[in-house]
């Protein structure tokens, strides 16, 4: 038996077919305008198709994207892991479109498809709900269309928007997403409506993806600061691909400056570090650190707490080969609070038992 | 307003442990007295009629209101008048010679740099290298200026570092962190050469004007948040410098990271190997894994100093770093010093107290 049986994996990527797959799930009028227009495919620049990161070797097909189909995600993602729930995190680029009632259309026809495709085919998947940020009213809507659907566990943002994510135009979707007991998922990713760093446009995907960590530290920062958590106390934010050893400096460093400047940000009533241990938490995979004796020890010290961490496969992204999710050496009784605990406590909705 | 100023009591410096202070703020009492002299009628005029206009709004003042005045102590205006950092007797008075400060890098801000006109941005940068010299280091042997340039033009900055290598004046070539590209990108390259020619570290000073959001997802609201943001422009920089294989290329460039913590920098070079082993095929001229790069080539000031709640974990990240690579830096006159009496939340033994607060910089500027 693998040593992940009964796993709840917070983070596994379902690839949109192709947009084709959309079209039966839109209303008419988008129907038409996607095939008038030509409207291409939304794949995005953070994950090129045959780019190493994108699929690992043996979970790339030899046609078409990787987890494209029910199947395919249940011999690779959940059955090799003895994974009990998976929640698919669509990674398609929605977010990026400059038409807030285009993005409605497609975050909507991604959610219909992963009812269809996915859901309605295993009893073992869950998935975050798609939602236009480019317009809170229109995201608000979406969540209320699949709110009565308890196999939807939480609201899918990318860590780079066209605002950092605390600011207040986004607070609609949090009120919409602790109202229906859902979490937020923040994931690694950029609507690419501003350079990825804040010194302008990188060269290579190299550095794209280093620069995701800088995003994290950014809205964790905005979160914080705007008061996110002080406005919604019951709401959890999990940090998607985030590489997870970023957090615990960033949080020294934030409040050390909240000590200085606290006047400025008053409804920051604890210190960061404490806000974060309440309200983060931080899907495994991709864990940036070596395989050192010890490492993880000390990270998870720096961390001060053992609920942070939830399991996750980054399903189909190479991170790590065969079955080897699990940092080297980690004590059982944590990673079974990594692998079901924490997940469950994470998403409210874990607890009910999945009903459509 | 509610506002009370802490009377602090100077202690005798020579008893205490001698430190190098990395980063230090001078500042001219006035621009028409002391820069005027070292820019032409033209610039003056220019100056005068169109003052000094960045890429940011506010011709006047920051994008995002400080914490404090000038971002400065509030005990640390100079009793005969005049801004923070700006008469050398009361800094020797108030922090030299109390904190028994040995070896002081002077890093000028406001100083031209990142200006939207180049020009001027270059004359200004060359009158505040002969400032630095004629207000500072030839009065205060303790004292050493860094050259500044318009890093935004590699050919006037060339200039400028050709000029003045071999002064012995200057200890390093300091550049701003919020750049209009990042900085491992080609229109950069001549000034690491340029430096590693003159023998000169290249310090990277948190701050600046760029024209891109503080964050990769667009502008925060908050001074806290541009002030934090700082530690992850320096790492996007520096992953800049290192995947373009800016330190292949120069193999004895030396390059300092100051105002930005250091507490951050081994997650993120353990990211970048990551990266690097997942991309290598991307970019084939990193022959080398990232984090090897970071230890040879990258040294950090200390301030501001994170404050782990476990402070013994500080420990690990002093290792991970490796403890030769911390330069000790308060930051005076501004608000967030770090007093070289309290700032340290762990204990060294002597020998590397010795090397944190002193050796590792005396090392690295040759001066050793």
């Amino acid at each position: 038996m693998a040593a992940t049986a009964g796993a709840i994996d917070c983070d596994i990527h379902p690839s949109v077919p192709g947009i084709e797959a959309l079209l039966p799930h839109m209303e008419p009028h988008w129907r038409d305008a996607v095939v008038q227009r030509g409207v291409h495919e939304l794949e995005t620049i953070a994950y090129p198709a045959r780019a190493p990161l994108t699929a690992r070797p043996d979970w790339r097909p030899d046609h078409g994207r990787p987890a494209a189909d029910i199947d395919t995600i249940r011999a690779q993602a959940l059955d090799p892991f003895g994974t009990s729930i998976a929640i698919c995190n669509c990674l398609y680029g929605v977010q990026l479109l400059m038409s807030e009632d285009l993005a409605a259309a497609f975050a909507t026809a991604v959610n219909r498809w992963v009812a269809t495709e996915l859901l309605d085919r295993d009893p073992r998947l869950r998935a975050a709900i798609v939602i236009p940020t480019q317009s809170p009213d229109l995201a608000v809507r979406e969540i209320e269309r699949w709110a009565d659907d308890d196999r939807f566990v939480s609201v899918l943002m990318l860590v780079m928007d066209e605002m950092p994510l605390g600011r207040r135009f986004y607070w609609p979707i949090y009120a919409a997403a602790v109202g229906a007991g859902l979490a937020l998922c923040i994931h690694a990713g950029s609507t690419y409506k501003h350079p990825v760093t804040s010194v302008g446009w990188p060269s290579y995907l190299a550095e794209d993806y280093t620069a995701q960590a800088a995003g994290f530290h950014a809205v964790v920062t905005s979160l914080i600061s705007e008061g996110v958590f002080a406005k919604f106390p019951d709401l959890v934010c999990v940090l998607a691909e985030s590489g997870v050893t970023w957090l615990p400096a960033h949080l020294w460093r934030l409040t050390k400056f909240w000590r200085g400047l606290r006047a400025e940000v008053p409804w920051v009533v604890h210190t960061p570090a404490e806000i974060g241990r309440q309200h983060l938490r931080l899907t495994l995979q991709p864990f940036d650190a070596p395989t050192a004796p010890g490492l993880f020890e000390r990270v998870m010290e720096h961390f001060g707490s053992d609920e942070m961490l939830l399991f996750s496969t980054d399903y189909p992204h190479w991170q790590f080969d065969g079955t080897a999710v699990l940092p080297d050496g980690i004590p059982a009784e944590l990673a079974r609070k990594i692998m079901v605990d924490n997940p469950r406590k994470a998403y409210p909705r874990l607890s009910k038992g999945g009903q459509a | 307003m509610n506002l009370q100023v802490l009377n602090r009591k100077q202690q005798d410096g020579r008893t205490r442990l001698a430190i190098a202070d990395c980063d230090i703020h001078p500042s001219p009492k006035s621009l028409e007295v002391e820069i005027y002299p070292y820019l032409s009628r033209r610039w003056q005029s220019h100056l005068s009629t169109y003052g000094m206009i960045y890429r940011q709004g506010f011709p006047t003042g920051p994008a995002f209101p400080k914490g404090q005045p000038d971002a400065a102590r509030r005990d640390a205006y100079p009793p005969g008048g005049g801004r923070p950092g700006s008469d050398l007797d009361f800094m020797r008075e108030q922090h030299l010679d109390p904190n028994n400060v040995q070896l002081g890098i002077l890093n000028p801000l406001r100083s031209g740099q990142g200006l939207q006109n180049g020009d001027l941005a270059a004359a200004y940068c060359r009158a505040v290298n002969e400032w630095q010299v004629a207000e500072w280091t030839s009065r205060e042997p303790r004292l050493k200026a860094s050259v500044m340039v318009n890093y935004e033009d590699a050919v006037s900055s060339v200039a400028e570092i050709d000029r003045l290598a071999g002064n012995p004046n200057f200890a390093q070539v300091l550049l701003l962190s919020r750049t209009a590209e990042p900085l491992g990108q080609r229109r950069y390259w001549p000034i690491y050469e340029a430096a590693c020619r003159a023998g000169l570290p290249v310090a990277v000073h948190a701050f600046g004007y760029g024209g891109s959001p503080v964050t990769g997802g667009g502008w925060p609201s908050y001074y806290i948040e541009e002030m934090v943001g700082h530690a992850s422009n320096s790492q996007s920089l520096l992953a800049s410098m290192v995947f373009e294989g800016v330190f292949e290329r120069f193999p004895t460039l030396r390059l300092i990271l100051v105002e930005a913590g250091f507490a951050w920098l081994p997650a993120l070079a353990w990211r970048m190997d990551r990266a690097w082993n997942r991309m290598r095929d991307e970019v084939p001229h990193v022959t080398r894994p990232p984090s090897e790069l970071v230890r040879e080539h990258v040294w950090l000031t200390t301030q501001p100093m994170e404050e782990p709640e476990h402070r013994a974990d500080l420990l690990d990240i002093f290792d991970w770093i490796g403890r030769d690579r911390l330069l000790f830096a308060t930051d005076y006159p501004h608000w967030d010093y770090d007093d070289p009496a309290h700032a340290l939340p762990v204990r060294l033994g002597a020998a590397d107290r010795e090397q944190f607060f002193l050796g590792n910089a005396r090392r690295l500027y040759g001066l050793d």
